[in-house]
């Protein structure tokens, strides 16, 4: 069931929509430069700039070509994680507004977040190179690990909420936040987002002991759309994020849609700074914890949801 | 008219993506292209309003062809899933019983007299689907799932070719088991 109080805008502001995307991803790089530059212990000046040094570096280096590629499967492989990003945000409401307010919200969010595997493991595949190839079943190896804990994570919200509809779960939180009483599930929510952005703990497929991974043959454009759909993957996780765990529009003073921002912000801005924080898990290892400690836990939050749920109403 | 012509397009990529996966001699081409077809029609079912099931759809195909890629791996080895291959073996025999398939559906959607409408569909489709298999056809669904997991786990032990002996040992003592790919909490 959708919700009245919220407004699907026309079409027309998908434009807007990816606009603010590429905002909050910029921002994320930007963030992300920021603290290598005080990681590298150079002046905080170059770490602003670096990322738009890094655009037009790509934008003007030349196209590595490698021997029998499979360019089609690797373009798109290349190009999809921005594609994914942008079908995330479309079901994601701004404060009273959204894009597609579509009743099975939640399981969108999964269909699309279930489309890294696919284009991932293209990216990989597709430059005919055995480090890239060892990537993307690295990336895979992840998969089979983290994604049952991430649907059972994007449950309990559902759960709680009666709806899949993602703006009925904002507002049902308009008195508490579900990450207050479900924080399990919200720290899952969060490592399968910094798994989609092969981000942090999860850089194993794009890590330096197989010489980049999966993208260690892509170069100019087709590195710019893999590493800006990274974080554009992370911006859009975070943005899902908002509506999901932390309240949608919910706040004091500011307008709804502010404090969507805000919020988006704030969560963005940790999971980049997590990727300094914490070790790469190895594939092989990750893959016992997810289903032996994980995915326990995550179906424990969810009967313990379920309960209140139930006692509610 | 939109809806129409979206029908029509999706039906003619998801026919052209499926005759794809005979004629390309990749594995990772056929697998995808095969995901391109199942998107088409998941997006088609979107197109019927029933939004869960055209989402589900969507995301267990391309699940399932990423899942393949690993099997491919595990049990095929990688050389031959890596060379370009045909797709397609036995051709006689397998045109034959897909032509025969073909021409018995055909014929089935011509000769059956469709039934009319009773009723109207209600509000929220989702819901409906939900109590339908969460309430009267609950025994049936809990006992598919059963048969539908223990067909995977002995799929992989029937293919594994490590066995419970070798893990840990000839009197199943040894502990932690001696595993190629030791996991992750230490068992």
């Amino acid at each position: 069931m959708s919700d009245p109080s919220v407004t699907v805008v026309p079409a027309f502001w998908a434009l807007g929509a990816a606009g603010l995307l590429g905002l909050l991803a910029s921002v994320a790089a930007i963030v992300d430069g920021l603290l290598s530059a005080r990681a590298a212990g150079a002046a905080a000046g170059t770490g602003w700039s670096r990322p738009a040094g890094e655009v037009a570096r790509l934008m003007w280096q030349r196209r590595r070509a490698t021997v029998a590629a499979d360019t089609l499967l690797w373009r798109t492989g290349g190009a999809g994680l921005l594609v994914m990003a942008l079908m995330i945000v479309t079901v994601v409401p701004l404060g009273a507004w959204t894009l597609f307010d579509l009743d099975v919200g939640v399981v969108w969010f999964n269909a699309m977040d279930v489309l890294a595997w696919a284009f991932v493991w293209l990216t990989g595949w597709g430059a005919n190179s055995a480090h890239a190839l060892v990537g993307g079943y690295r990336f895979l190896a992840y998969g089979l690990a983290y994604e049952l804990p991430l649907m059972f994570a994007l449950v309990a919200p559902a759960v709680a909420a009666s709806s899949l509809n993602v703006g009925t779960i904002a507002a049902a939180q308009q008195g508490l936040w579900f990450v207050t009483w479900m924080p399990l599930a919200f720290l899952v929510f969060c490592m399968g987002v910094l798994a989609i952005a092969m981000w942090g703990p999860f850089s194993a497929a794009v890590a330096p002991d197989v010489a980049g991974g999966v993208s260690a043959e892509l170069s100019g454009v087709d590195r710019l759309l893999f590493l800006g759909g990274r974080y554009a993957l992370l911006a859009a996780g975070a943005a899902f994020a908002v509506p999901m765990f932390l309240g949608g529009g919910a706040g004091p003073l500011l307008p709804a849609w502010l404090w969507v921002l805000v919020k988006t912000l704030a969560l963005l801005a940790a999971l980049v700074w997590l990727r300094r924080r914490l070790p790469v898990v190895r594939p092989d290892l990750f893959m016992e914890i997810g289903w032996v400690v994980l995915l326990p836990a995550v179906l424990l939050q969810d009967l313990l949801v379920a309960g209140i749920a139930l006692a509610r109403s | 008219m939109v809806s129409h012509v979206a029908f029509w397009v999706l039906a003619v990529v998801a026919v052209l993506a499926g005759a794809a996966v005979f004629i390309v001699n990749s594995m990772a081409r056929a697998s995808y292209a095969l995901a391109v077809s199942f998107i088409g029609v998941g997006l088609q079912v979107l197109l019927l309003q029933q939004n869960y099931v055209g989402v589900v759809t969507i995301l267990m195909m391309v699940m399932e062809m990423a899942v393949m890629a690993v099997y491919m791996i595990m049990f095929m080895g990688m050389n031959p899933a890596l060379m370009p291959m045909s797709m397609v073996h036995d051709k006689r025999h397998a045109l034959a019983v897909s032509i025969g398939v073909f021409v018995l559906l055909a014929a089935g959607t011509l000769i059956v007299p469709w039934p009319t409408r009773r009723g109207t569909p209600p509000a929220d489709v989702t819901m409906t689907l939900g109590e339908e298999l969460m309430g009267p056809k609950m025994l049936v669904m809990a006992a598919v799932g059963v048969v539908m997991a223990a067909t995977i786990v002995a799929g992989v032990v029937l293919a594994a070719h490590q066995t419970r002996y070798d893990r840990f040992g000839d009197d199943l003592r040894r502990r932690p088991a001696d595993d190629p790919q030791p996991g992750g909490v230490g068992r």
